[in-house]
């Protein structure tokens, strides 16, 4: 791979470090509580949280680093972060 | 991609990191049609090691303190060219670059009236650096460069208040968003960089590792901090406060807000930290008063 | 090789210096000019801000910005979206400058900016000597020094074609001195437009912001690959050797008028004592040769025109048949008690088989004046070194003892 001048990057290409690997909780959703208001979306630091095509979401554990955030701010108390056996 | 952050995955913040949200929501603010520029910071360093970037937008670093003078540049570089258009150019970083070593080149893009919008991101200290105070730092916060200590409480000043110098530059819009309430900052964000000339938003940004507070609780010490009147949210227009988001009647008390953090954790051991959390709460108070809240 | 210079005299005009390099920025089609007034190089940017006024730099703009920092980082900003970029500065603007210069040059941004020379504060002074770009001379910039008004009109148009090279993306400083060549009237013929349109192609770097096309300008880069990001930087300075000369060639073609690439030499071909300058002196020194020469002493010049790169092998090459070699230096390092040119001289013959005495004279600094007398007694110093080799190899020249 050679460099390019002036150390230019290409758009995006951090996808390739996968911080999944940070976590020690990992966040779960009990989807019959959850109201699809999407917070846990649009709040997420690693854009972490995927759209599903019911309209419910998923995390991508690739990204995730256990923050907490989403389960904090849920309205429904529908996400319960777990600690993570690997 | 099914994806509605401009900002990927894959940065190294912390987790539950600040600088990622007030990102991730200033990009949502402006759109794909833009230019960003951001001086040297936690948010700069977490995004960009070579060869990875977090930016899906076009994005510029060059050095600490001339982000306001390099966003001029583009701009007006923009407009020579012919394309400037509806391309918007955002200046973001950190309390630090923004209103210390960055001060003269924000002042001199803002005097100019360059058509761009610069966001803030205030959480209170350098950050990147290791928690040093910075003009930002709140009175009596612990950092490492004003620890609370025998003989002290930590940093002696107030908050240098930024949004009133950048007003009195005569912006037409100047306005204090919080990452609690993100859908309030995206339209915030989205309104500044759509009127023409230099906007400001300053954000603010609680910091799990430099406040000290569980990376879930980013939002919630967010949202207190409004509670208290600490962070009042209001915009002001041509120098003007047009609106304001009040608190409710009931007020939090700023202890509420002081004993989440680390940073504040000596006023309530300490002799005479009684004192000092009723001289905050009398920021508070001013701020209610003068804004309204 | 010496060239014919061929001024056509029929266009000349007489101009203040400041205003020829400015009427070539304006040729150059510029598209983003940043000014922050500091003596003497404030009429450049005066003139500029005037044409701006009177319409006659399209699709340009001229940002007045509050200090030199922010005046480099503008550019910055619109080098980067692929804007043609210049602006002007001198002695301490440029000191404040210095990080920006590293970050540019980094960046491998194409900008180009007149220094007209100034010696450095403290103490302060607005009069003449080379020490502010001598300074920076290890912050990646291409650096050329002009002898006249004439030169260092033209070598704007020049700056920008090498730095916009695409195997080379540096940046450049067209050094011309204080005072000496920016305020003084002289006949010149200024750059023709027509044949620039011709000369310089618009700017058209390969990567820009565009959001199109978004792209991460200025990352870090951590131990693993900082060092090959210097190395490239390195490379495109060996490539400027060549391109700085070719340049030089191509303009000679199409306008008509020759300075030299790296270096240019005068009587030197059969010189027992060659004199080594940068800049307006050179005019000085040309006329004492002149004058020795009717008196058969065996005299001559190496205009040192590029500083950076340091064209090494060029000067090998010049002075390697000579007795003694003389330079001269309007700066001085301190802590060697040299100047830069010499100091550079004397290493880059290190190591080879050329055994040529050096010495180095430190002159002209904070704009002290160098009468032909100067020279004269430089010379008659060379000429007893070779006689009876070096007995001071670094000096300050005209030193009033008196005050010390």
């Amino acid at each position: 791979m050679k460099i390019v001048p002036g150390a230019v990057c290409e758009a995006g290409t951090s996808r390739a470090n996968k911080t999944g690997g940070w976590r020690t909780f990992k966040p779960v959703y009990d989807y019959d509580k959850c109201i699809k208001c999407k917070l846990c979306e649009l709040l997420c630091p690693d854009s972490a949280v995927k759209p599903r095509e019911d309209g419910y979401f998923e995390f991508d554990y690739d990204f995730c680093k256990g923050c907490g955030i989403c389960a904090n701010e849920c309205p429904k108390t529908a996400i319960t972060m777990e600690l993570e056996e690997k | 991609m099914n994806q509605i952050s401009l900002l990927a995955p894959g940065h190294s913040g912390c987790a539950g990191c600040c600088d990622a949200m007030a990102a991730k929501f200033t990009l949502m603010g402006a759109g794909d049609n833009c230019i960003v520029v951001s001086p040297t910071g936690c948010l700069e360093v977490m995004t960009t090691p070579y060869p990875e970037t977090s930016w899906d937008v076009p994005w510029i670093h060059s050095l600490f303190e001339n982000a306001g003078a390099v966003a001029s540049g583009i701009e007006a570089g923009l407009k020579a060219l012919g394309k400037k258009e509806k391309t918007k150019v955002i200046a973001m970083g950190g309390d630090g670059a923004t209103l210390d070593i960055g001060l003269q080149a924000i002042s001199g893009a803002f005097e100019r009236g360059h058509d761009f919008t610069y966001v803030c991101i205030d959480n209170e200290a350098y950050m990147n650096t290791g928690v040093q105070r910075s003009g930002a730092t709140p009175y009596n916060a612990s950092t490492t460069t004003s620890p609370a200590g025998k003989v002290s409480f930590g940093n002696p000043r107030p908050k240098k208040n930024m949004p009133a110098i950048i007003a009195a530059h005569g912006s037409p819009y100047v306005a204090t968003t919080s990452l609690a309430y993100p859908k309030d900052m995206i339209a915030k964000v989205k309104k500044a960089t759509e009127i023409e000339g230099p906007t400001y938003i300053h954000c603010h940004a609680p910091c799990t590792t430099g406040w000290g507070f569980d990376t879930s609780k980013t939002v919630e010490v967010a949202k207190m901090a409004v509670k208290t009147g600490l962070w009042p949210l209001y915009e002001m227009e041509n120098g003007v406060v047009t609106k304001v988001r009040k608190i409710g009647k009931v007020k939090a008390p700023v202890e509420d807000y002081l004993k989440m953090q680390r940073r504040f954790k000596h006023l309530f051991t300490m002799e005479g930290g009684e004192e000092e959390i009723a001289k905050i709460q009398d920021i508070a108070n001013m701020n209610i008063e003068e804004y309204g809240l | 090789m010496p060239r014919e210079m061929t001024m056509d005299k029929s266009k000349m005009v007489v101009v203040e210096g400041s205003y020829a390099v400015a009427h070539s920025v304006k040729v150059c089609r510029p598209n983003v000019i940043s000014a922050y007034p500091i003596t003497p190089q404030t009429h450049i940017v005066e003139d500029l801000s005037q044409f701006m006024a009177d319409g006659e730099i399209p699709n340009c703009e001229y940002i007045n910005v509050e200090s030199e920092f922010s005046a480099l980082s503008a550019l910055v900003g619109s080098s980067a979206v692929g804007a043609r970029s210049y602006s002007a500065t001198t002695s301490q603007g440029l000191e404040l400058m210095h990080e920006v210069l590293f970050n540019v040059s980094g960046m491998r941004l194409p900008i180009v900016m007149t220094v007209a020379n100034r010696a450095v504060s403290a103490p302060i002074s607005i009069w003449n000597d080379q020490q502010d770009s001598i300074a920076q001379r290890d912050t990646g910039w291409i650096q050329l020094y002009a002898e006249n008004i004439q030169e260092a009109s033209d070598m704007t148009a020049q700056l920008f074609k090498i730095s916009e090279d695409k195997d080379i993306m540096m940046p450049s400083m067209a050094c011309m001195d204080g005072f000496i060549l920016s305020h003084v009237y002289e006949p010149v013929v200024l750059l023709e437009q027509d044949i620039t349109d011709e000369f310089l192609p618009p700017f058209n770097p390969e990567r820009t912001l565009d959001p199109s096309n978004p792209l991460t300008f200025g990352a870090f880069a951590d131990p693993n690959y900082y060092t090959e990001f210097r190395y490239l930087q390195e490379q495109a300075m060996q490539t400027a050797l060549k391109k700085i000369e070719t340049v030089a060639d191509e303009f000679s073609d199409m306008y008509g008028r020759y300075f030299g690439g790296l270096i240019d030499e005068y009587q030197t071909e059969d010189a027992d004592i060659i004199i080594m300058a940068m800049g307006s002196i050179v005019g000085t020194i040309k006329d004492v040769i002149d004058r020795l020469r009717e008196n058969n002493v065996k005299v001559g010049l190496l205009k040192v025109r590029a500083f950076r790169p340091f064209p090494a092998e060029a000067i090998k090459n010049v002075i390697k048949d000579a007795k003694v070699v003389v330079v001269l230096d309007k700066n001085i390092s301190l802590g060697m008690n040299a100047g830069a040119l010499f100091i550079e001289t004397k290493s880059v013959l290190y190591n080879t088989d050329i055994d040529v005495p050096v010495t180095g004279y430190m002159i002209g600094h904070g704009g002290r004046d160098i009468p032909t007398s100067t020279i004269d007694k430089i010379i008659d110093d060379a000429k007893e070194i070779m006689k009876s080799g070096i007995k001071t190899e670094s000096q300050f020249t005209d030193l009033k003892e008196e005050l010390v």
